[in-house]
């Protein structure tokens, strides 16, 4: 069937079956691969976008079910060459190591960011407690966050 | 790659035209609100319906307000605006307790109210704050409006009252001045599902308790409670060995099956442990000796 999904700003239309999930249609059919495709069950949060302004699993979502609505990926996060401040705070504190959770991690905290500047770390922690990371055990996730809402590494008690 | 098998997809756009639609498509016809469970269980040919409703537009079925002495949660009323919720919060803490431990936050951000309860999972905590709480829940279909008692409307596992061309509105929950409430959930890792979960509210007058209700969970307990429990507290003294006779006769009459969660005997131990700390907990609320 012929959806329209507004994708970053800009309206993406296509013919999809219904069974079509959301992830595939970002990745496959837009080419947006920065949205990572991970467990598959709703567990592990790599496939994490903005539906309507608010976080959602893209691994358990039809494409159909986002037609006529707004949905934001980690591809929007920098502006041209301009990292996002989240961006920068992965960076500087090493919040990755093989990148695979990390567009999840993004979106998750960006949406954190946005309706709480200054959250603690247990904030963060329950946060992302939908995102699972194999490789950091999360301690530089949670410092890239601090980062990016203005606070150093040393200041960080975990 | 997990993929549903094939379907057609048809959206609602109110209540009446997604009962419309119940009716039209038949009994291989759907529902589809968050997704969560629906949507996992396709992928696994779990379910395998013709067509999917979806009615994530019914925006007029999100809602948490006060209605003269009830709470009425709309079906489609998302897990994170349960948890919350401040009216909620008000007269009952076990749901943002309970809530709490439901999936992660962004599954929260899509999961509904109606799907918990229509889904039935045996493991679902949001029957058993109901159960405890006796909420009713309005049903309706083109005939008109059916309003039926939690405890009523789990047939068994993943099975309602809900048949045909139905559709969960509403949850009722009565509310109680002074009550005091509480949930314990025990899960292996976070946004698991539980091993078993526990909620309570008690209230509580000159030392005596005057109304309560439990709410079990995970373990096979029937209609998500144990009235036998719930009637050896009445107007008895709010005491330790009063809340601890209770938790021993909800850990006797559940049916808990071993599994990978958990052998039978370690579960019933935790149903024990676990309502007695709701009613503690409830209890102390209830009386003011804790926030």
């Amino acid at each position: 069937m012929q959806i329209t999904v507004n994708v970053n700003g800009n309206e993406a239309s296509a013919d999809v079956e219904p069974r079509l999930l959301l992830v595939h249609f970002l990745r496959d059919v837009l080419g947006l691969t920065g949205t990572h495709w991970g467990c598959d069950t709703s567990n592990c949060g790599a496939c994490t976008v903005w539906v309507d302004g608010l976080p959602a699993k893209s691994c358990t979502m039809l494409a159909v079910m986002a037609s006529g609505r707004r949905v934001r990926t980690v591809e929007d996060l920098a502006d041209g060459d301009r990292l996002d401040p989240l961006q920068e705070g992965f960076m500087q504190e090493h919040g990755l190591q093989c990148g695979f959770c990390t567009p999840g991690m993004l979106m998750t905290t960006r949406w954190l960011l946005d309706h709480q500047p200054d959250p603690d770390v247990e904030t963060i922690r329950e946060a992302v407690s939908g995102n699972l990371c194999r490789c950091t055990g999360y301690e530089n996730i949670i410092r890239a966050v601090r980062h990016a809402a203005g606070h150093r590494a040393e200041e960080v008690v975990s | 790659m997990q993929v549903p098998a094939p379907f057609d997809y048809v959206r609602a756009a109110t209540v009446e035209e997604a009962i419309d639609l119940l009716a039209r498509h038949g009994p291989e016809a759907r529902l589809l609100a968050g997704g969560h469970s629906l949507l996992p269980m396709m992928k696994l040919r779990l379910a395998r319906p013709d067509t999917l409703i979806d009615i994530n537009s019914l925006a007029d079925l999100d809602y948490v307000r006060l209605e003269g002495d009830e709470i009425a949660i709309g079906a489609l009323t998302r897990h994170s605006t349960v948890k919350d919720s401040a009216l909620l919060a008000e007269h009952y803490r076990m749901f943002a307790e309970a809530e709490s431990h439901i999936a992660d936050p962004i599954v929260r951000n899509w999961g509904t109210v109606g799907g918990s309860l229509c889904q039935a999972d045996p493991a679902e905590d949001l029957p058993a704050v109901l159960s405890a709480l006796g909420a009713t829940v309005v049903v309706r279909s083109a005939r008109g409006s059916e309003t039926i008692p939690v405890r009523q409307f789990h047939i068994g596992p993943y099975e309602t009252r809900v048949q045909g061309a139905q559709i969960l509105v509403e949850a009722r929950v009565p509310v109680r001045p002074g009550a005091g409430s509480a949930y314990y959930k025990v899960e292996r890792r976070a946004g698991d599902w539980g091993i078993a979960g526990v909620g309570a509210f008690v209230v509580a007058e000159g030392g005596r308790i005057t109304d309560v209700g439990i709410g079990i969970t995970a373990v096979g307990a029937e209609h998500f409670t144990c009235p036998e429990a719930e009637a050896s507290l009445a107007g008895q003294p709010v005491s330790t060995e009063a809340l601890a006779t209770a938790a021993a006769i909800c850990r006797d009459r559940c049916r808990p099956s071993s599994d990978q969660r958990g052998p039978e005997d370690y579960k019933r131990h935790l149903v024990g442990e676990l309502v007695r700390r709701a009613l503690v907990t409830a209890a102390a609320r209830a009386e003011g000796r804790e926030g």
